[in-house]
Protein backbone atom coordinates (compact mmCIF):
# COMPACT_ATOMS: atom_id res chain seq x y z
CA UNK A 1 0.00 0.00 0.00
CA UNK A 2 2.25 3.09 -1.43
CA UNK A 3 0.02 5.07 1.30
CA UNK A 4 1.94 3.85 3.83
CA UNK A 5 4.83 2.21 2.25
CA UNK A 6 5.87 5.82 0.83
CA UNK A 7 4.77 8.29 3.77
CA UNK A 8 8.24 8.74 5.04
CA UNK A 9 9.40 10.07 1.46
CA UNK A 10 6.17 11.76 0.89
CA UNK A 11 4.52 13.61 3.56
CA UNK A 12 6.42 17.01 3.86
CA UNK A 13 5.55 17.08 0.14
CA UNK A 14 1.76 16.24 0.93
CA UNK A 15 1.50 18.13 4.25
CA UNK A 16 3.23 21.43 2.29
CA UNK A 17 0.98 21.20 -1.30
CA UNK A 18 -2.30 20.62 0.78
CA UNK A 19 -1.53 23.55 3.23
CA UNK A 20 -0.93 25.89 -0.11
CA UNK A 21 -4.11 24.21 -1.63
CA UNK A 22 -6.21 24.25 1.64
CA UNK A 23 -5.02 27.62 2.38
CA UNK A 24 -6.32 29.02 -0.98
CA UNK A 25 -9.25 27.29 -1.04
CA UNK A 26 -10.34 28.59 2.19
CA UNK A 27 -9.15 32.24 2.57
CA UNK A 28 -9.52 32.29 -1.66
CA UNK A 29 -12.99 31.06 -1.85
CA UNK A 30 -14.63 30.04 0.91
CA UNK A 31 -13.88 33.52 2.81
CA UNK A 32 -13.68 35.51 -0.37
CA UNK A 33 -15.82 34.31 -2.64
CA UNK A 34 -18.44 32.20 -0.21
CA UNK A 35 -19.89 35.02 1.23
CA UNK A 36 -20.42 37.35 -1.59
CA UNK A 37 -22.84 34.23 -3.20
CA UNK A 38 -24.59 34.37 0.41
CA UNK A 39 -24.81 37.91 -0.25
CA UNK A 40 -26.18 37.57 -3.44
CA UNK A 41 -28.94 34.84 -1.81
CA UNK A 42 -29.40 37.05 1.06
CA UNK A 43 -30.11 39.95 -1.13
CA UNK A 44 -32.54 38.36 -3.34
CA UNK A 45 -34.31 36.64 -0.16
CA UNK A 46 -35.11 40.07 1.66
CA UNK A 47 -36.35 41.75 -1.72
CA UNK A 48 -38.73 39.31 -2.58
CA UNK A 49 -39.33 39.18 1.23
CA UNK A 50 -39.93 43.31 0.65
CA UNK A 51 -42.01 42.59 -2.51
CA UNK A 52 -44.02 40.35 -0.99
CA UNK A 53 -44.51 43.00 1.96
CA UNK A 54 -44.88 45.35 -0.18
CA UNK A 55 -47.88 43.76 -2.64
CA UNK A 56 -49.43 42.66 0.93
CA UNK A 57 -49.59 46.32 1.66
CA UNK A 58 -51.00 47.65 -1.77
CA UNK A 59 -53.80 44.76 -1.38
CA UNK A 60 -54.96 46.34 2.52
CA UNK A 61 -54.53 49.39 0.84
CA UNK A 62 -57.23 48.73 -2.03
CA UNK A 63 -59.23 46.67 0.41
CA UNK A 64 -59.48 50.06 2.59
CA UNK A 65 -60.32 51.84 -0.65
CA UNK A 66 -63.18 49.55 -1.75
CA UNK A 67 -64.61 49.62 1.64
CA UNK A 68 -64.77 53.62 1.36
CA UNK A 69 -65.72 53.67 -1.66
CA UNK A 70 -68.70 51.16 -0.29
CA UNK A 71 -69.72 53.23 2.33
CA UNK A 72 -69.56 56.76 0.55
CA UNK A 73 -72.00 54.67 -2.34
CA UNK A 74 -74.15 53.80 0.55
CA UNK A 75 -74.41 56.74 1.78
CA UNK A 76 -74.72 58.67 -1.58
CA UNK A 77 -77.87 55.89 -2.56
CA UNK A 78 -79.33 56.46 0.85
CA UNK A 79 -79.25 61.03 0.35
CA UNK A 80 -80.77 59.88 -2.70
CA UNK A 81 -83.52 58.01 -1.62
CA UNK A 82 -84.39 60.62 0.64
CA UNK A 83 -84.25 63.55 -1.60
CA UNK A 84 -86.67 61.46 -3.95
CA UNK A 85 -89.22 60.50 -0.72
CA UNK A 86 -89.20 63.87 -0.10
CA UNK A 87 -89.55 65.05 -3.97
CA UNK A 88 -92.84 62.74 -4.17
CA UNK A 89 -94.03 64.45 -1.22
CA UNK A 90 -94.38 67.39 -2.11
CA UNK A 91 -95.74 66.47 -5.36
CA UNK A 92 -98.61 64.22 -3.60
CA UNK A 93 -99.30 67.57 -1.33
CA UNK A 94 -99.46 69.44 -4.79
CA UNK A 95 -101.38 67.35 -6.16
CA UNK A 96 -103.52 66.99 -3.18
CA UNK A 97 -103.95 71.03 -3.29
CA UNK A 98 -105.05 71.80 -6.59
CA UNK A 99 -107.64 68.56 -6.66
CA UNK A 100 -108.96 70.06 -3.71
CA UNK A 101 -109.43 73.49 -5.00
CA UNK A 102 -111.01 72.13 -8.37
CA UNK A 103 -113.41 70.33 -6.30
CA UNK A 104 -114.36 73.04 -4.62
CA UNK A 105 -114.87 75.07 -7.75
CA UNK A 106 -116.83 72.50 -9.15
CA UNK A 107 -119.28 72.61 -6.09
CA UNK A 108 -119.47 75.89 -6.26
CA UNK A 109 -120.73 75.59 -9.86
CA UNK A 110 -122.71 73.10 -9.69
CA UNK A 111 -124.56 74.70 -6.65
CA UNK A 112 -125.09 77.40 -8.80
CA UNK A 113 -126.90 75.71 -11.54
CA UNK A 114 -128.43 73.71 -9.41
CA UNK A 115 -129.97 77.26 -7.75
CA UNK A 116 -130.61 78.96 -11.65
CA UNK A 117 -132.14 75.35 -12.07
CA UNK A 118 -134.94 75.78 -9.45
CA UNK A 119 -135.50 79.36 -10.28
CA UNK A 120 -136.16 78.59 -13.61
CA UNK A 121 -138.58 75.80 -12.43
CA UNK A 122 -140.40 77.99 -10.32
CA UNK A 123 -140.78 80.50 -12.66
CA UNK A 124 -142.26 78.33 -15.17
CA UNK A 125 -144.33 76.55 -12.27
CA UNK A 126 -146.01 80.17 -11.56
CA UNK A 127 -146.46 81.07 -15.30
CA UNK A 128 -148.32 77.74 -15.13
CA UNK A 129 -151.11 78.41 -13.27
CA UNK A 130 -151.84 81.52 -15.20
CA UNK A 131 -152.76 79.49 -18.32
CA UNK A 132 -154.41 76.57 -16.63
CA UNK A 133 -156.80 79.47 -15.11
CA UNK A 134 -156.92 81.13 -18.94
CA UNK A 135 -157.27 77.36 -20.47
CA UNK A 136 -160.04 76.89 -17.76
CA UNK A 137 -162.16 79.99 -18.39
CA UNK A 138 -162.06 79.38 -22.13
CA UNK A 139 -162.94 75.50 -21.69
CA UNK A 140 -165.79 76.28 -19.35
CA UNK A 141 -166.94 79.22 -21.40
CA UNK A 142 -166.61 76.80 -24.80
CA UNK A 143 -168.48 73.45 -23.39
CA UNK A 144 -171.54 75.07 -20.68
CA UNK A 145 -172.01 78.40 -22.29
CA UNK A 146 -170.84 79.49 -18.26
CA UNK A 147 -169.46 82.90 -17.72
CA UNK A 148 -166.79 81.70 -15.21
CA UNK A 149 -164.66 84.56 -13.10
CA UNK A 150 -160.93 84.60 -13.41
CA UNK A 151 -161.23 84.02 -9.61
CA UNK A 152 -163.47 81.33 -9.59
CA UNK A 153 -161.18 79.77 -12.18
CA UNK A 154 -158.05 80.06 -10.31
CA UNK A 155 -159.82 78.53 -7.48
CA UNK A 156 -160.64 75.47 -9.35
CA UNK A 157 -157.03 75.42 -10.66
CA UNK A 158 -155.61 76.06 -7.38
CA UNK A 159 -157.68 72.98 -6.35
CA UNK A 160 -156.96 70.51 -8.93
CA UNK A 161 -153.33 71.06 -8.95
CA UNK A 162 -153.28 70.97 -5.52
CA UNK A 163 -154.80 67.63 -5.84
CA UNK A 164 -152.58 66.62 -8.03
CA UNK B 1 -2.00 1.38 -13.92
CA UNK B 2 0.70 -1.32 -14.74
CA UNK B 3 0.54 -4.38 -16.27
CA UNK B 4 3.89 -6.20 -16.00
CA UNK B 5 4.29 -9.16 -17.50
CA UNK B 6 0.15 -9.23 -17.56
CA UNK B 7 -0.65 -8.72 -14.12
CA UNK B 8 -2.48 -5.45 -12.56
CA UNK B 9 -1.28 -4.04 -9.35
CA UNK B 10 -4.21 -2.70 -8.02
CA UNK B 11 -1.96 -0.49 -5.44
CA UNK B 12 -0.33 1.36 -8.38
CA UNK B 13 -2.82 3.71 -8.66
CA UNK B 14 -1.67 5.24 -5.36
CA UNK B 15 1.82 5.74 -5.75
CA UNK B 16 2.97 9.19 -5.33
CA UNK B 17 5.49 10.19 -8.22
CA UNK B 18 7.42 13.46 -7.91
CA UNK B 19 7.06 15.38 -11.25
CA UNK B 20 9.47 18.54 -10.11
CA UNK B 21 11.70 17.89 -7.51
CA UNK B 22 11.82 20.85 -4.35
CA UNK B 23 13.27 20.51 -1.49
CA UNK B 24 13.05 23.00 1.23
CA UNK B 25 15.27 23.15 4.24
CA UNK B 26 15.92 19.62 4.20
CA UNK B 27 12.76 18.03 3.22
CA UNK B 28 11.38 17.11 0.19
CA UNK B 29 8.05 19.10 -0.80
CA UNK B 30 8.49 18.08 -4.71
CA UNK B 31 5.90 18.80 -7.04
CA UNK B 32 4.22 14.86 -7.09
CA UNK B 33 1.36 14.34 -9.28
CA UNK B 34 -1.05 14.13 -6.19
CA UNK B 35 0.04 17.78 -5.43
CA UNK B 36 -0.68 17.99 -9.10
CA UNK B 37 -4.43 16.68 -8.81
CA UNK B 38 -4.88 19.06 -5.88
CA UNK B 39 -3.96 22.50 -7.97
CA UNK B 40 -6.43 20.52 -10.32
CA UNK B 41 -8.89 20.25 -8.14
CA UNK B 42 -8.36 23.70 -6.28
CA UNK B 43 -8.92 24.68 -10.09
CA UNK B 44 -12.39 23.24 -10.71
CA UNK B 45 -13.57 24.79 -7.39
CA UNK B 46 -12.77 28.10 -8.53
CA UNK B 47 -14.00 27.82 -12.21
CA UNK B 48 -17.49 26.32 -10.59
CA UNK B 49 -17.27 29.00 -7.75
CA UNK B 50 -16.67 32.22 -10.74
CA UNK B 51 -20.00 30.83 -12.32
CA UNK B 52 -21.76 31.89 -9.54
CA UNK B 53 -20.15 35.14 -9.25
CA UNK B 54 -22.45 37.35 -11.74
CA UNK B 55 -24.43 38.02 -9.03
CA UNK B 56 -27.40 38.47 -10.71
CA UNK B 57 -31.23 38.91 -8.51
CA UNK B 58 -32.39 36.27 -11.29
CA UNK B 59 -29.76 33.46 -10.82
CA UNK B 60 -29.26 31.85 -14.11
CA UNK B 61 -28.38 28.20 -14.16
CA UNK B 62 -24.71 27.80 -13.30
CA UNK B 63 -25.23 30.49 -10.58
CA UNK B 64 -28.55 28.52 -9.16
CA UNK B 65 -26.24 25.42 -8.75
CA UNK B 66 -23.33 27.29 -7.01
CA UNK B 67 -25.84 28.65 -5.15
CA UNK B 68 -27.84 25.48 -4.22
CA UNK B 69 -24.75 23.86 -3.06
CA UNK B 70 -23.59 27.36 -0.73
CA UNK B 71 -27.26 27.02 0.31
CA UNK B 72 -26.91 23.32 1.41
CA UNK B 73 -23.80 23.87 3.19
CA UNK B 74 -25.09 27.02 5.00
CA UNK B 75 -28.56 24.38 5.94
CA UNK B 76 -26.06 21.95 7.24
CA UNK B 77 -23.98 23.89 9.11
CA UNK B 78 -27.26 26.50 10.15
CA UNK B 79 -29.58 23.03 11.74
CA UNK B 80 -25.99 22.02 13.03
CA UNK B 81 -24.44 24.88 15.37
CA UNK B 82 -27.55 27.61 15.27
CA UNK B 83 -26.94 31.16 14.06
CA UNK B 84 -23.64 31.28 15.75
CA UNK B 85 -22.35 28.64 12.71
CA UNK B 86 -22.09 31.49 9.90
CA UNK B 87 -18.36 32.01 11.03
CA UNK B 88 -17.93 28.33 10.14
CA UNK B 89 -19.71 27.89 6.71
CA UNK B 90 -16.14 28.47 4.80
CA UNK B 91 -14.01 26.11 6.78
CA UNK B 92 -17.22 23.15 6.09
CA UNK B 93 -17.52 24.31 2.84
CA UNK B 94 -13.65 24.31 1.87
CA UNK B 95 -13.57 21.10 3.29
CA UNK B 96 -16.89 19.63 1.92
CA UNK B 97 -15.98 21.03 -1.82
CA UNK B 98 -12.01 19.95 -1.34
CA UNK B 99 -13.29 16.17 -0.58
CA UNK B 100 -16.22 16.06 -3.03
CA UNK B 101 -14.37 17.37 -6.23
CA UNK B 102 -11.08 15.27 -5.09
CA UNK B 103 -13.09 12.15 -4.94
CA UNK B 104 -14.94 12.71 -8.50
CA UNK B 105 -11.34 13.86 -9.83
CA UNK B 106 -10.31 10.13 -8.84
CA UNK B 107 -12.91 8.54 -10.66
CA UNK B 108 -12.27 11.25 -13.83
CA UNK B 109 -11.86 8.92 -16.92
CA UNK B 110 -8.65 10.18 -17.72
CA UNK B 111 -6.64 6.66 -18.10
CA UNK B 112 -8.53 7.12 -21.77
CA UNK B 113 -5.37 9.47 -22.82
CA UNK B 114 -2.24 7.56 -22.76
CA UNK B 115 0.39 8.11 -20.00
CA UNK B 116 -1.86 10.09 -17.65
CA UNK B 117 -3.45 8.09 -14.70
CA UNK B 118 -6.31 9.79 -12.55
CA UNK B 119 -5.04 10.04 -9.05
CA UNK B 120 -7.46 10.30 -5.89
CA UNK B 121 -6.16 13.00 -2.94
CA UNK B 122 -8.31 12.02 -0.94
CA UNK B 123 -7.32 8.13 -0.90
CA UNK B 124 -3.72 9.36 0.70
CA UNK B 125 -3.73 8.43 4.76
CA UNK B 126 -1.85 11.91 4.88
CA UNK B 127 -4.23 14.42 3.13
CA UNK B 128 -7.35 13.01 5.12
CA UNK B 129 -5.00 13.61 8.13
CA UNK B 130 -4.27 17.07 7.72
CA UNK B 131 -8.05 17.88 6.72
CA UNK B 132 -9.04 15.65 9.83
CA UNK B 133 -6.89 17.35 12.27
CA UNK B 134 -7.93 20.49 10.30
CA UNK B 135 -11.61 19.92 11.57
CA UNK B 136 -10.32 18.87 15.11
CA UNK B 137 -8.15 21.66 15.59
CA UNK B 138 -10.99 23.94 14.90
CA UNK B 139 -13.08 22.25 17.95
CA UNK B 140 -10.47 22.45 19.83
CA UNK B 141 -9.50 26.21 19.26
CA UNK B 142 -12.62 27.82 19.39
CA UNK B 143 -14.33 25.23 22.48
CA UNK B 144 -11.15 26.52 24.76
CA UNK B 145 -11.20 30.25 23.40
CA UNK B 146 -15.15 30.22 23.97
CA UNK B 147 -15.22 28.78 26.85
CA UNK B 148 -11.95 28.62 28.38
CA UNK B 149 -11.87 25.91 30.69
CA UNK B 150 -15.32 25.00 30.89
CA UNK B 151 -14.74 23.47 27.90
CA UNK B 152 -14.05 20.12 29.53
CA UNK B 153 -17.61 20.15 30.52
CA UNK B 154 -18.46 18.77 27.78
CA UNK B 155 -17.21 15.45 28.77
CA UNK B 156 -19.24 15.09 31.52
CA UNK B 157 -22.52 14.90 30.09
CA UNK B 158 -26.24 16.04 32.06
CA UNK B 159 -27.59 14.21 34.30
CA UNK B 160 -24.81 11.54 34.43
CA UNK B 161 -25.05 9.74 38.47
CA UNK B 162 -22.57 10.78 40.77
CA UNK B 163 -21.61 7.11 40.78
CA UNK B 164 -20.66 6.70 36.99
CA UNK B 165 -18.42 10.12 37.10
CA UNK B 166 -15.65 7.79 37.18
CA UNK B 167 -16.31 6.04 34.11
CA UNK B 168 -18.48 8.44 31.81
CA UNK B 169 -15.83 11.23 31.20
CA UNK B 170 -12.81 9.17 30.22
CA UNK B 171 -15.07 7.20 27.87
CA UNK B 172 -16.76 10.70 26.62
CA UNK B 173 -12.78 11.50 26.02
CA UNK B 174 -12.04 8.84 24.17
CA UNK B 175 -14.70 9.41 22.13
CA UNK B 176 -13.50 13.10 21.69
CA UNK B 177 -10.17 12.09 21.30
CA UNK B 178 -10.96 9.25 18.29
CA UNK B 179 -12.79 11.87 16.28
CA UNK B 180 -9.91 12.89 14.08
CA UNK B 181 -8.60 8.94 13.28
CA UNK B 182 -12.21 7.67 12.67
CA UNK B 183 -12.72 11.37 9.72
CA UNK B 184 -9.28 10.20 8.66
CA UNK B 185 -9.67 6.60 8.25
CA UNK B 186 -13.28 6.88 7.36
CA UNK B 187 -12.65 8.67 4.35
CA UNK B 188 -9.50 7.13 3.93
CA UNK B 189 -9.92 3.57 3.46
CA UNK B 190 -13.62 4.27 1.84
CA UNK B 191 -11.49 5.85 -1.54
CA UNK B 192 -8.58 3.27 -1.32
CA UNK B 193 -11.12 0.18 -1.05
CA UNK B 194 -13.38 1.44 -3.67
CA UNK B 195 -10.42 2.24 -6.05
CA UNK B 196 -9.03 -0.82 -5.60
CA UNK B 197 -12.29 -3.00 -6.04
CA UNK B 198 -12.59 -0.88 -9.38
CA UNK B 199 -9.18 -1.74 -10.40
CA UNK B 200 -9.09 -5.60 -9.52
CA UNK B 201 -12.28 -5.51 -11.38
CA UNK B 202 -10.87 -3.56 -14.17
CA UNK B 203 -7.79 -6.26 -14.12
CA UNK B 204 -10.28 -9.05 -14.40
CA UNK B 205 -11.69 -7.54 -17.96
CA UNK B 206 -8.58 -6.76 -19.26
CA UNK B 207 -6.67 -9.99 -18.60
CA UNK B 208 -9.93 -12.27 -19.60
CA UNK B 209 -9.54 -10.48 -22.68
CA UNK B 210 -5.87 -11.05 -23.19
CA UNK B 211 -6.35 -14.71 -22.02
CA UNK B 212 -4.75 -17.83 -24.12
CA UNK B 213 -8.54 -19.60 -23.47
CA UNK B 214 -11.17 -18.55 -25.42
CA UNK B 215 -13.48 -18.78 -22.87
CA UNK B 216 -12.63 -16.87 -20.20
CA UNK B 217 -13.30 -13.91 -22.37
CA UNK B 218 -16.95 -14.51 -21.87
CA UNK B 219 -16.66 -16.28 -18.55
CA UNK B 220 -15.00 -13.50 -16.34
CA UNK B 221 -14.54 -10.74 -18.60
CA UNK B 222 -18.48 -10.18 -19.16
CA UNK B 223 -19.40 -10.07 -15.73
CA UNK B 224 -16.60 -8.08 -14.39
CA UNK B 225 -17.50 -5.38 -16.92
CA UNK B 226 -21.01 -5.56 -15.58
CA UNK B 227 -19.96 -5.58 -12.13
CA UNK B 228 -18.33 -2.50 -12.73
CA UNK B 229 -20.66 -0.60 -13.74
CA UNK B 230 -22.47 -1.04 -10.89
CA UNK B 231 -19.23 -0.75 -8.76
CA UNK B 232 -18.78 2.53 -10.80
CA UNK B 233 -22.30 4.05 -9.96
CA UNK B 234 -22.12 3.22 -6.29
CA UNK B 235 -18.18 4.68 -6.06
CA UNK B 236 -19.67 8.03 -7.36
CA UNK B 237 -22.45 7.97 -4.65
CA UNK B 238 -19.68 6.73 -2.10
CA UNK B 239 -17.77 9.83 -3.55
CA UNK B 240 -20.38 12.24 -2.64
CA UNK B 241 -21.70 10.73 0.55
CA UNK B 242 -18.11 10.50 2.18
CA UNK B 243 -18.04 14.44 1.22
CA UNK B 244 -21.06 14.95 2.92
CA UNK B 245 -20.54 12.92 6.07
CA UNK B 246 -17.18 14.46 6.52
CA UNK B 247 -18.88 17.97 6.47
CA UNK B 248 -21.82 17.15 8.39
CA UNK B 249 -19.43 15.09 11.19
CA UNK B 250 -17.23 18.51 11.08
CA UNK B 251 -20.55 20.88 11.58
CA UNK B 252 -21.72 18.65 14.97
CA UNK B 253 -18.34 18.67 15.94
CA UNK B 254 -18.17 22.42 15.72
CA UNK B 255 -21.30 22.47 17.52
CA UNK B 256 -19.80 20.76 20.45
CA UNK B 257 -17.56 23.23 20.69
CA UNK B 258 -20.05 26.13 20.22
CA UNK B 259 -22.75 24.80 22.48
CA UNK B 260 -21.75 22.27 24.62
CA UNK B 261 -23.69 19.74 25.14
Amino acid sequence: MPQISQILETYASQFFWLLIVFGLLYFGIGRAMLPKIEATVDARDAKIAGDLAAAEKARAEAGDLEGAWQADLTQTRAAAQAEAQKAKAKAQKDADARLAKADADISAKTADAEAAIAKARAKALSGIDAVAVDAAQAIVAKVSGAKVTPAQAAQAVKTVLANG
Amino acid sequence: MASEGGKIDPMHQFMIEPIAPLNLAGYDISFTNSSLFMLIVLGTIWLFMLGGMKRDLVPGRWQAAVEGVTGFINDMVSTSVGPEGKAYVPLVFSLFMFILVANFMGMMPFGIVPGVHAFTVTSHLTVTAVLAILSFGTVLVVGLWKHKLHFFSLFVPHGTPWWLMWLIPFIELFSFLIRPFSLALRLFVAMTAGHVLMKVLAGFVINGFNADAAWVAPVVSLPSFILMIGITMLELLVCAIQAYVFALLTSLYINDAVNLH
